[in-house]
């Protein structure tokens, strides 16, 4: 008799992932587990591998030893049979690995420039993942378009405009929506409200967090800022010289941190 | 033969670049990389096509070059003279008597037969090229078939002039796989490149570039499902032969608003002229 599986598989989960540039630079046997739904939050200061390890995670970067495995929901192997598959991320190939970053993942990166075409309009932007995946119809495309600046905000009236002409939160925004336009399942955001002023932060986390809840997304957050992970990440990791230092749920981390160098982060917290 | 060899290129050179070609057309739109050499003229006057149809050439074969639809324009009239004496080939200006067709920007009206070459003159062969500057990075996106970004630049056509702006060098599909650059051709040409009878050649002297679309071969021109491909009409006909199925060049005549339009296509204009008188 099969019985159901009492624990789901994680979505995403890291085996002693290591990347080393140099001793102690980049991130050392990483453990974890992500769960379906759930919003991860990595913090640390700058250097202490946070976005190396992001860029492994994401298949940007090929891990010196230990596994990524990524739990796809539809996997299709050799006889085109769908199954439920355990992926690792490094094993598949190349073209499966940027199939997967195109159908099912999403990157949000820091400066919105490296994740946008500065060269082609907003409408554009927002539908490249769709024609990537196949869609034809210029309507539909623009329809998509619409609705998705709508929903992250922006005025749907200037579909057209390039981003250039946008303003930094905006076009952060326009970043947003354009990675979340094909519905992934999991989404990797590097210092999502990096470089913005405070006022602008604050509605770009508010809409972002809405955005999480309603599709159900699966995040991986990297951050410095601990009010960012405060608001948006359900468990936290600390990281420090590449290791992790702590790890558990976001309020029990930042009430009551256990580790020195957390209780060092909590407490330099500017209150304004 | 002046001191050059046959048709100006080594043969060992010849040799290597009908290697390419034969790869080329046993993929068809696929890029092949080849030792390109220097041409006695500069680079974006067709040292690519120039390449190839040195390299194809035989004895009896004979010549016919255009340069925007015309014979007698600079680069053809040049090209021409240049085979004829480094080959001594015979050379024509009528499309169903030539073997080997070299061109610059235009499809023959007249349809091409089989056993016909075709070769182009190819500027830029990379079709990603505009919005990744990488090669690498676009020889990874061939072989994945990461195409989307080719609908985007249609898309943009679309969002800023109401309808695809995009008239000449219009990306097409080769055989369902590769995206390709049909060279500088206007979009007018590119049904001509489906299901052709003549195998048509596309040499980039620059980038080293050759591919090929060999003989019955589907080209399907991308677009929108709701924004078809099209190609140009002009509700006029020549004003020196009358056609109206053929591409127009507008001439402008004097400064007082005065234009004609004539067919780009010269060896066709004149058969036209000749069976009217």
């Amino acid at each position: 008799m099969k019985r159901p599986q009492l624990e789901r598989p994680g979505l995403l989960e890291a085996r002693d992932v290591t990347r080393l540039y140099g001793p102690g630079k980049g991130c050392e046997g990483i453990d974890f587990r992500l769960h379906e739904g759930e919003v991860l939050g990595i913090v640390g200061e700058s250097g202490s591998g946070k976005s190396t390890l992001l860029r492994t995670l994401s298949g940007m970067e090929t891990p010196d030893a230990g596994r990524v495995i990524y739990h796809s929901s539809v996997d299709r192997g050799h006889d085109g049979a769908a199954q439920d598959g355990e992926l690792d991320l490094y094993a598949i190939g190349e073209a499966r690995r940027r199939a997967l970053l195109r159908m099912e993942w999403g990157l949000v990166h820091q400066n919105p420039r490296d994740g946008l075409r500065l060269g082609v309009s907003a409408g554009a932007n927002i539908g490249e993942r769709l024609m990537a995946l196949g869609e034809r119809h210029y309507g539909q495309l623009r329809a998509a378009g619409q609705d998705w600046m709508g929903r992250v905000e922006l005025d749907p009236g200037r579909i057209d405009d390039a981003p250039q002409h946008f303003s930094g939160g905006m076009q952060q925004r326009l970043q947003i929506a354009r990675t979340l336009v094909t519905r992934p399942r999991l989404v990797f955001m590097d210092e999502p409200t990096g470089g913005l002023d405070v006022s602008v932060q604050a509605r770009l986390l508010d809409m972002l967090r809405t955005l999480v809840r309603e599709l159900g997304l699966s995040v991986v957050l990297v951050t410095h800022d601990l009010a960012v992970a405060r608001l948006l990440a359900d468990r936290l990791m600390v990281m420090r010289r590449g290791r992790v230092v702590e790890a558990g749920l976001t309020d029990q981390i930042l009430d009551d941190p256990q580790h020195a160098y957390t209780q060092l982060l909590v407490s330099s917290v500017l209150t304004p | 033969m002046n001191g050059y060899n046959f048709a100006y290129l080594d043969e060992q050179t010849k040799r290597m670049i009908r290697r390419g070609l034969l790869k080329a057309v046993a993929i068809p739109g696929y890029q092949v990389p080849f030792g390109g050499r220097e041409m006695p003229m500069p680079y974006g006057w067709g040292t690519g096509g120039m390449q190839l149809t040195a390299s194809i050439l035989g004895q009896d074969d004979v010549l016919k070059v255009i340069d925007q639809g015309a014979d007698d324009t600079t680069n053809a009239v040049s090209i021409r003279a240049f085979f004829e004496r480094v080959a001594g080939v015979d050379t024509t200006t009528a499309t169903t008597e030539a073997d080997v067709i070299q061109t610059r920007h235009r499809i023959p009206e007249t349809p091409l037969a089989a056993g016909q070459i075709l070769v182009f003159q190819v500027p830029i062969p990379e079709p990603l090229r505009f919005i990744e500057p990488s090669e690498e990075e676009t020889r990874v996106m061939h072989a994945l078939e990461e195409y989307g970004v080719m609908h985007v630049k249609l898309y943009e056509d679309i969002a800023r002039h109401g309808h695809i702006a995009t008239t000449y060098a219009y990306p097409v599909k080769v055989d369902g796989r590769y995206v390709a650059d049909p060279s500088p051709i206007p979009k007018f040409d590119n049904p001509k490149l489906h299901m052709s009878d003549a195998l048509m050649l596309f040499g980039a002297g620059r980038e080293k570039r050759l591919y090929a679309i060999p003989p019955h071969t589907r080209v399907e021109s991308l677009d929108f499902e709701d924004h078809p491909f099209e190609v140009q009409e002009w509700g006029e006909s020549c004003a020196l032969c009358g056609a109206r199925d053929s591409f127009l060049d507008e001439v402008i005549t004097d400064d007082q608003g005065g234009r004609m339009f004539v067919c780009s296509d010269t060896d066709y204009c004149q058969r036209r002229q000749e069976e009217v008188a």
